[in-house]
């Protein structure tokens, strides 16, 4: 269940931004013609080169540097910095081995839906296979959440004074903002920069804006994509729970490039494998909007229906 | 023979200008599942197909048709083939060779051009193709005095978006102008860096006035490359120093040139990817393929005597109508055996540089893989 918060407050989810923007256009949808602050965390060592951002919005925008942050935060707290290394070395190994364990279960998808017929004893084969693969992301997902409670509950449950003062400057720069902008980029680090410095908390019911990883980031679960990498398999994995900011969707950046939209049975598969989530495929000009928890507006966006087939989403 | 070409020849010799005007209406030469049929307009007393595929005559006669000025060759092509080839024409008493002057798909190399033959099914990858969308990177140029090698320009490829900040993984790149000239390698890296299929990376793009004399073995050479040219790319940009993050690269010799500065110098190149290279070698007896070759042989011999671990990943390449296929299967199990992790991939192609330049993708994901799955901007 989604937190109250998450359902109540004013939110959109963008496509990719690099070229021809819609953020502006969002903003004036939103009604939001204040100062913003933005995350862009996720560009890593880009962090802050927000010129693009602010000629096309033409409001003040202040960057939050989580970035940043992060790296001053854990060179003046090395006992933090070594239990996060720690933590990612473990979800690293737990990614290793999930990709392990669901390269097998989609083998076995695989292999099924091959064979040809339609007998009931076949169907329910399928269905098994796909609830096995299922079973293991949310598997995967438990236990994922369940490191990052533990690191929660280790060390952020008293206060560690490097990191409250950036918390400190952090929440003054959101108080005096209209909305948050949460940029896309490398989504395993933006995530890890959110966590660190509490963002749920931070972001209160302030509007959200996010595109791309920022989307992800912020939905239930961070759902990694590409039908067609040059080295691998291309089957989606999750790597961890999102923050839940932005629920009931998988956020699809640059699908058309990503997916095998042209294959029903991949299309099915996809939406089948990740619902109730709509999985929702975002293009350049792509934009949906919630307002009081109500999606109040989409454009230009695709959702993956079990029939197969792209289909449009609208309100 | 093809449908339309039977067509062509069904009612007697065709004339000069229904010859012109099949050849406009058709890709010449011509292919189909099965084959390819090569055609020639032209008075002439011979015509010859002249190819460069190892397990076919290196000359290969086209057949008149009788009455008309046209020639004709057709032979067997498996699917996804991708040759060169020129015609040698025997006309008055003088030999001429030239490219098919009805197909206009010609490879420009640094020997000249030739004409192209795509199989049934090949297609240019479109990753080789210029992306108005892609990023564009830049070169950089610096020169160095290269200790028994004479002065050198170094041109170094630089992603787009350099940060100062950031440490980068550096490839070392043998022949660097020709895999610019005709492997597209700029466009290439452009575009596989902005698909995030590989990281932003620096290329040293090396060449050589002598790679007879240097790519052979030398050790000059590879000293040259290790003390000197690394550390001056060092000095210019930031460079991540883990071996992991460091290549060689070469084709044809300057695939040996690469294996051999992996090898004299282990734990520098972390990654190697070898293009159809010339490792000639003797397992008994002379090396048969001239003078050139000995201190390759020399080399090799000595390799596969003691192979080491010049690196820890290479990607092989080389084409099935090479000659040089042979030394190339062979390397594979010699790597494998001594804990090196080898992607080894062959083509329906030839020693020339649109094979290597069709490689270059499964190479680079394999040897610097990208951040593809965790990006999206």
């Amino acid at each position: 269940m989604a937190p109250t918060i998450a359902r109540m407050r004013d939110y959109a989810v963008l496509g990719p931004q690099f070229h021809a923007p819609n953020l502006s256009s969002c903003l004036a949808a939103l009604g939001i013609a204040g100062p913003l602050v933005a995350v862009t965390a996720g560009w890593q060592e880009r962090e802050g080169e927000i010129e693009e951002l602010r000629e096309h919005v033409k409001l003040p925008v202040t960057d939050l540097q989580l970035y940043a942050r992060a790296e001053q935060v854990y060179a003046a707290d090395p006992a933090l910095a070594r239990a996060a290394r720690e933590r990612q070395e473990r979800l690293q190994e737990m990614q290793d081995f999930y990709r392990m364990r669901l390269m097998a279960l989609m083998g076995a998808l695989a292999e099924l839906d091959a064979q040809e017929g339609s007998s009931a004893t076949l169907r329910r084969a399928r269905r098994g296979a796909l609830g096995d693969v299922r079973r293991l992301d949310r598997t995967h997902v438990a236990a994922t959440r369940a490191e990052h409670d533990r690191f929660a509950r280790d060390w952020r449950a008293s206060p560690r004074a490097a990191l409250e003062a950036h918390v400190e400057v952090l929440e003054r720069a959101i108080a005096g903002a209209r909305a948050i902008l949460v940029a896309g980029g490398h989504v395993a680090v933006l995530l890890n920069r959110l966590r660190l410095f509490g963002f749920e908390a931070l972001a209160r019911g302030k509007p959200l804006i996010a595109w791309s990883a920022g989307a992800m980031a912020l939905s239930d679960r961070v759902v990694l994509f590409h039908d067609r990498p040059p080295q691998g398999a291309a089957h989606a994995e999750i790597l961890e729970p999102g923050l839940g900011l932005m629920p009931g969707i998988v956020a699809l950046p640059h699908g058309h490039v990503r997916l095998a939209l042209e294959d029903p049975q991949r299309v099915r598969q996809f939406a089948r494998r990740f619902a109730p989530a709509r999985c929702l495929v975002l293009e350049h000009g792509s934009s949906l909007r919630w307002h009081g928890g109500r999606l109040a507006a989409a454009r230009d966006v695709r959702r993956l229906a079990r029939s197969g087939q792209p289909v449009e989403y609208d309100t | 023979m093809s449908h339309a070409l039977a067509e062509l020849l069904a009612e007697g010799p065709p004339t000069k200008e229904a010859i012109d005007r099949f050849a406009s209406a058709h890709d010449i030469p011509l292919v189909d599942r099965d084959g390819v049929t090569f055609l020639y307009r032209g008075e002439a007393e011979q015509v010859f197909l002249r190819l460069f595929i190892s397990g076919l005559p290196a000359a290969q006669p086209l057949e008149r048709v009788v009455g008309s000025e046209l020639w004709l060759l057709r032979f067997a092509l498996p699917a996804e083939s991708r040759f060169e080839y020129k015609f040698e024409v025997q006309r008055g008493g003088s030999t001429e060779w030239i490219t098919d002057p009805l197909n206009p798909n010609c490879a420009a190399d640094p020997f000249g051009a030739n004409s192209v033959c795509q199989g049934f099914g090949y297609l240019p990858p479109e990753w080789t193709l210029p992306d108005e969308g892609a990023r564009a990177g830049s070169f950089d140029e610096f020169a160095l005095d290269a200790r028994g090698l004479g002065r050198r320009a170094v041109r170094l490829y630089l992603p787009a978006r350099l940060r100062r900040t950031r440490r980068y993984p550096l490839l070392v790149l043998h022949d660097g102008s020709d895999y610019v000239r005709y492997a597209q390698l700029k466009v290439v890296l452009d575009n596989l860096i902005h698909r995030l299929e590989i990281p932003p990376l620096i290329v040293a793009l090396t060449d050589s006035p002598n790679r007879l004399n240097e790519y052979v073995g030398l050790d000059a050479h590879a000293d040259f490359l290790v003390r000197e040219l690394i550390p001056a790319v060092g000095a210019r940009v930031p460079l991540d120093p883990d071996s992991s993050a460091r290549g060689a690269m070469g084709a044809s010799l300057g695939g040996v040139a690469a294996l051999h500065a992996a090898w004299r110098h282990p734990g520098t190149f972390g990654r190697l990817l070898l293009q159809s290279g010339s490792f000639a070698f003797t397992d008994i007896g002379e090396n048969k393929r001239g003078p050139v070759f000995e201190p390759v042989v020399r080399f090799v011999n000595a390799f596969r005597a003691n192979p080491g671990r010049p690196a820890e990943r290479i990607y092989v390449s080389c084409g099935i109508y090479e000659s040089l296929i042979y030394e190339n299967r062979s390397l594979v199990p010699l790597l494998t055996q001594n804990r090196i992790q080898v992607r080894y991939e062959e083509a329906r192609d030839g020693h020339n540089w649109q094979n290597w330049r069709d490689r270059l993708r499964a190479g680079l994901t394999y040897l610097f893989p990208g951040p593809l799955w965790m990006v999206y901007e």
